[in-house]
C-alpha cells in the first residue's frame, strides 16, 4: 500500500472500519437486529441489483446544506408510518449505528459517510436488502435545490427475492413519502417526487444464498416469541 | 481517465481527482475502452485520487457488475491507508483485489 500523503479532504467524513456492529446505548430493546452483525452491501446481497433514484425539487426554499443538516438531525422524523428509526438524538454522523423497524422487521443501518450535502448508509447482515443508500441535496440551475435518495440494492436472500415485487412497491411508497415529508418541512408541501428504478444486474449472487439463515424477519419472530415465552415463564413462578 | 494496456489481456485505468457519482460516465467509458481492448484484468490505479465520497463507492459497485458480466477480474492499486480502510469498511475489498503496486497486480495470471 502507498504511504499517506497529506490528509484527504474526506478524512473526517467516513466511518472507521468495523468488523462487527455495536448497537448504541439506549437502543438495547432493538439491538438484536444489528448487534454483532457485519456490514452487508450490494455485493453481499443475493437478488438482482437495482439502482433506485428518488428526487424532489425545492426551488429556492432551502439550500442543500440546510436540507441535509435538518435531515441528519431529525432523520427518523421524516419517516412515514410503517417504519421506526432508533437513531441517536443528535445529528447522524459517520460511524453511527442505528436499529430500525420496518414492516415488522427489526434490523438497522451503519452511517458510512456524512458531509454537508450528503450522508450514506449501508445495511447489516439480516436486513431485507444488501444496500448502499445515499441521501443528498444539490443545487441545480433549473430546479434549485434537488433532494435525492439513491439506493443501490439487492434483496438479501432468496426469500426476500421472491417478495421483490411487494418490497419494490412498499419501499417505493416509503421513500417517496419520506422525500415528500422532507420537502414539506422545507416549505414545499405539494412537491412531486420523481422516481427512476433501473435493474443494473439481473443475475443473482447464488453464493450468498445462506443469508437466509440470518433473515431479519425470522430473527425478529424468534426474538418476539422468545421474549413472550420468557415473560410467561416469569409470570408462572 | 487514462487507459493503458501494459500487456495483452490487462488494462490499467488511472483514476485521478475526485471520485464521486459525477464521474460515473467517465469511468464506465474508460472501462468500455479497456474491455474493447480485450482486457480480462482491469487494474484501477488510485494513485492520483484526491477525494472520494460514498457516491464513488456506488460507482465502483456498478463497475464491478460490468466487470463480472465480462468475466473480468478487477484489481486496485495506489490506495492510501485511509482509502484501503474504506474499501474494507464497505467490503469492496472482497470483490476488488487490493495490491501494493502495479507490478504485483499485473503479475496475477
Amino acid at each position: 500500500m502507498t504511504s499517506d500523503r497529506r490528509p484527504p479532504r474526506d478524512a473526517g467524513n467516513w466511518a472507521q472500519r468495523v468488523d462487527r456492529l455495536t448497537a448504541p446505548d439506549g437502543a438495547e430493546a432493538h439491538a438484536f437486529g444489528v448487534e454483532g452483525r457485519r456490514v452487508a452491501g450490494p455485493q453481499q446481497g443475493f437478488g438482482a441489483l437495482w439502482d433506485r433514484d428518488f428526487t424532489v425539487a425545492l426551488g429556492d426554499a432551502a439550500t442543500p446544506a440546510q436540507v441535509i443538516a435538518d435531515w441528519r438531525a431529525r432523520f427518523g422524523d421524516f419517516w412515514p408510518r410503517g417504519g421506526t428509526f432508533y437513531g441517536a438524538i443528535t445529528a447522524l454522523e459517520a460511524g453511527d449505528v442505528a436499529p430500525l423497524t420496518a414492516g415488522g422487521v427489526t434490523t438497522g443501518i451503519l452511517v458510512i459517510y456524512a458531509d454537508e450535502t450528503s450522508f450514506s448508509f449501508m445495511t447489516p447482515e439480516g436486513h431485507m436488502f444488501g444496500g448502499l443508500n445515499t441521501f443528498s441535496a444539490e443545487h441545480t440551475e433549473d430546479r434549485g435545490t434537488v433532494v435525492r435518495i439513491r439506493m443501490l440494492v439487492r434483496t438479501a436472500d432468496p426469500s426476500w427475492e421472491l417478495l421483490w415485487p411487494v418490497l419494490k412497491a412498499s419501499e417505493g411508497r416509503f421513500w417517496r413519502a419520506t422525500l415528500a415529508n422532507v420537502a414539506a418541512a422545507n416549505g414545499v408541501p405539494d412537491a412531486v417526487v420523481e422516481e427512476a428504478t433501473v435493474c443494473v444486474d439481473r443475475g443473482r449472487l447464488w453464493r450468498n444464498w445462506r443469508n437466509v439463515f440470518r433473515n431479519g424477519a425470522l430473527v425478529t419472530l424468534a426474538h418476539v416469541v422468545g421474549r413472550r415465552s420468557r415473560a410467561r415463564r416469569g409470570g408462572d413462578r | 481517465m487514462h487507459v493503458a494496456t501494459p500487456r495483452p489481456g490487462a488494462a490499467v485505468i488511472a483514476i485521478t481527482g475526485d471520485v464521486t457519482a459525477a464521474c460515473e460516465q467517465e469511468l464506465m467509458s474508460a472501462h468500455e475502452e479497456a474491455s474493447d481492448a480485450g482486457a480480462k484484468l482491469v487494474v484501477l490505479d488510485f494513485t492520483g485520487m484526491d477525494y472520494m465520497n460514498s457516491g464513488g463507492i456506488g460507482m465502483l459497485v456498478t463497475l464491478l457488475v460490468r466487470g463480472q458480466r465480462r468475466h473480468q477480474r478487477i484489481a486496485a492499486v495506489g490506495l492510501t491507508d485511509h482509502y484501503r480502510q474504506i474499501f474494507e469498511l464497505t467490503r469492496l475489498d472482497e470483490a476488488i483485489v487490493l495490491f501494493d503496486d502495479l507490478s504485483a497486480a499485473l503479475a496475477v495470471g
